[in-house]
């Protein structure tokens, strides 16, 4: 299979002309998805190739846009909506929520209402309490939906190409701090499906549960520990919901530990899920406690000095096997900081 | 009713002193990377929020959007504490939590938030306590011409007006959300015509002329307290910078260099000191005396700014509940 290097945001860019191209339903549909940034590139080139028609342009009404798009995927069309912010997507709770995710089950099954919603979410330059929220646990908390994190190109052409044909509406959250990891990525259109994990670095004394811009900090962690004798496997579920369960017990059942690495907070959050599941599935393999590496329970600051405190990294995942294992590894930690080279654009 | 020199004075003066904080943050932003917050320049609408919020009494509240830091000024927001909230230091308008987007002196009764819409409800919200507590104050809603799509712009509507509640829905037309200009996403009809209902008339006038601005705002802000409900007034106006960011940006190719050019001849300021200066109501010398005066204030706040304290670390918890 022919494969080249591929920017994640371009890989996004290519699952959409790909899927348009696959399906005449497919329409792109936004605010902003038709100008001359197009969402950080991920909707220019189907704009240039589909146009006006099929890539909508929207004014600011993300409920109605998501009303709208169940409301045309109720007539066979498949919608892709775009929110350059997953932050956003809070104003269009109602219609995810309320009508998409209980329609097929209210409708007995007679109709259903696919759609993809893309959402991205923000980090560094000061992006601040509205615009950096990671916002996985609030949808995954409702059935009738499925939510996905990408982590790489590879995965992120796949997962969107899937969402465009699933049966279900489906929501990708993107990471902003991913947009330029570049990875090969097959040419042709291929599917990655939902609720399946990875493997994404093997190992055999410890597990790391990973979610989306986590999941380098989590392999980063792992190639610094292994240096010590420790074997980290990441595991990144990729999918929110529906979880591929059995790839986190399997892992589990052989390291006998957990640690999940979340964009987000703890409370009621993703890596609390996880932690349930193997508290739930799992307990006899555990041999010590599970960890949680989340957000501090405040909204993101601003300031740079704050923003340095408040995301976790491979830093966090580290001290959290030290704690683990009761011993601190004298590790010289700051040695593999990368500057955050950010400046935008957001 | 005749606007009085010293009024006038004020008027310019506060625009001037706005250009000018907002011309060091251009100057500074991209060059000195101190400033990490995505920041949305008023430049080119000085006179809505001055004209707006100068016929406004101390006790009456603002609530502003992304592009708040017109608002924020003349609403009496602090200069050091501006330039140290771009920074993201504790002495910050909002400790260096809030950023460009949240500009806020609750003290001064204004605060800003950049989720689109959301800050329109509690203006009403504001009103209805103004109501219930038989005050005369008024809330003031500021956004732009993209903030009025929102749905929950038609739904704060609706129980503004029933409600007969003492608010000021101030819509800063500039023509674009984003990129995108307002024929590629709203109807032919003028925004005042789908917001007007026999309760309301939605009114439109120039936003560039200070002068106007603060007068069609007086009459409105005349009739609220009068008990008359709520008013609509968009001001047409125009930013010349990029949307979010220190740059010019018509090479982008969604509007043209012409157009930036032939709004900057309406500048707000410049022709206000102009029309100032040939009223004889400043001296030429007056305007460069001003010139230097607001700059240096900017200038030095700027600096103060980066010889501030950071937030501590061990703060980071602060304020959360
Ligand atoms: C709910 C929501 N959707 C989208 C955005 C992204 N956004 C920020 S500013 C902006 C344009 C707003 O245009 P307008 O209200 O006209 O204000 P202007 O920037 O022109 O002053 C958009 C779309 C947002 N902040 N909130
Ligand atoms: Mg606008």
């Amino acid at each position: 299979m022919s494969v080249r290097e591929l920017s994640y945001g371009d890989a996004i860019s290519e699952a959409t002309v790909q899927a348009m191209e696959l399906d005449s339903e497919v329409f792109v549909m936004g605010l902003g998805v038709d100008d001359y940034k197009g969402i950080f590139g991920t909707t220019l080139a189907a704009h240039q190739k589909f146009g006006n028609a099929r890539v909508i342009g929207t004014p600011a009404c993300e409920n109605a846009m998501t009303g709208i798009a169940i409301g045309a995927a109720l007539n066979g069309k498949r919608p892709l909506l775009v929110h350059a912010r997953n932050d956003f997507m809070f104003l269009a709770l109602d219609q995810l929520i309320n009508n998409a995710s209980k329609w097929k089950y209210a409708y007995a099954g007679k109709s259903a209402v696919p759609f993809v919603t893309r959402g991205i979410i923000g980090r560094g330059w000061g992006q601040g309490p509205t615009h950096s929220q990671s916002i996985q646990s609030v949808l995954a908390h409702f059935p009738g939906i499925y939510v996905a994190m990408p982590s790489s190109p590879y995965i992120a052409k796949g997962i969107l190409m899937e969402g465009l044909r699933s049966s279900v509406p489906v929501i990708l959250l993107e990471h902003r701090s991913l947009y330029s990891m570049k990875e090969p990525v097959p040419v042709k259109p291929y599917m990655y499906p939902f609720g399946q994990g990875l493997i994404v670095h093997p190992g055999k004394d410890m597990t790391v549960v990973a979610t989306s811009a986590m999941v380098k900090e989590a392999v980063k962690a792992a190639h610094i520990l292994k240096k010590e004798g420790i074997g980290l496997e990441v595991i990144d579920p990729v999918s929110i919901q529906p979880l591929d369960e059995k790839i986190i017990l399997t892992s589990v059942k052989k390291t006998g530990y957990l640690i999940c690495a979340d964009t987000s907070w703890a409370s009621c959050g993703f890596a609390s899920e996880v932690s349930a599941l193997v508290a739930e599935k799992g307990f006899r393999h555990l041999k010590g406690p599970i960890k949680r590496v989340t957000l501090p329970a405040c909204p993101a600051p601003v300031s740079r000095e704050l923003e340095e405190a408040f995301y976790p990294d491979y830093r966090d995942i580290v001290s959290s096997i030290e704690e683990l294992i009761g011993r601190d590894l004298k590790i010289d930690l700051e040695k593999y900081r990368e500057v955050d080279a950010f400046k935008g654009p957001y | 009713m005749p606007i009085d020199r010293e009024f006038k004075k004020k008027l310019f003066a506060m625009m001037l002193k706005i250009r000018l904080a907002e011309e060091k943050v251009v100057e500074v932003y991209a060059k000195e990377q101190q400033m990490r917050t995505p920041t949305h320049l008023s430049i080119g609408q000085e006179a809505v929020a001055t004209g707006v919020c100068l016929a406004l009494r101390d006790d009456d509240q603002v609530f502003a959007s992304h592009r708040c830091h017109a608002a924020y000024f003349a609403k009496g927001g602090d200069i050091n504490a501006f330039f140290s909230e771009l920074c993201g230091r504790e002495n910050g308008s909002n400790a260096g939590r809030g950023g460009s987007a949240h500009l806020s002196a609750p003290e001064k009764n204004i605060h800003s938030s950049p989720i689109l819409g959301g800050m329109v409800p509690v203006a009403v919200g504001a009103a209805l306590a103004f109501q219930l507590n038989g005050t005369d104050q008024v809330a003031v809603g500021l956004a732009g011409d993209a903030t009025y799509e929102e749905g929950v712009f038609a739904e704060s509507l609706n129980f503004a007006v029933w409600k007969k509640l003492p608010v000021l829905f101030i819509c800063e037309n500039n023509l674009y959300s984003t990129n995108t200009h307002l024929r590629d996403r709203q109807p032919r009809s003028t925004i005042c015509e789908r917001v007007s209902m026999p309760e309301l008339k939605a009114v439109s006038f120039d936003g560039n002329d200070v002068e106007v601005v603060y007068l069609k705002t007086v009459a409105a802000i005349k009739k609220i307290r009068q008990g008359r409900g709520p008013q609509f007034i968009e001001f047409l106006t125009y930013r010349y910078r990029e949307h979010v960011g220190p740059n010019y940006d018509y090479d982008k190719g969604y509007r043209t260099k012409q157009e930036v050019d032939e709004w900057q001849e309406k500048c707000p300021v410049e022709n206000y000191a102009r029309k100032l200066v040939r009223a004889g109501v400043l001296k030429k010398e007056d305007v460069q005396e001003l010139n230097k005066k607001y700059s240096a204030y900017a200038d030095q706040a700027y600096q103060k700014a980066l010889r501030s304290p950071w937030p501590l670390k061990e703060g980071l918890l602060e304020n959360v509940c």
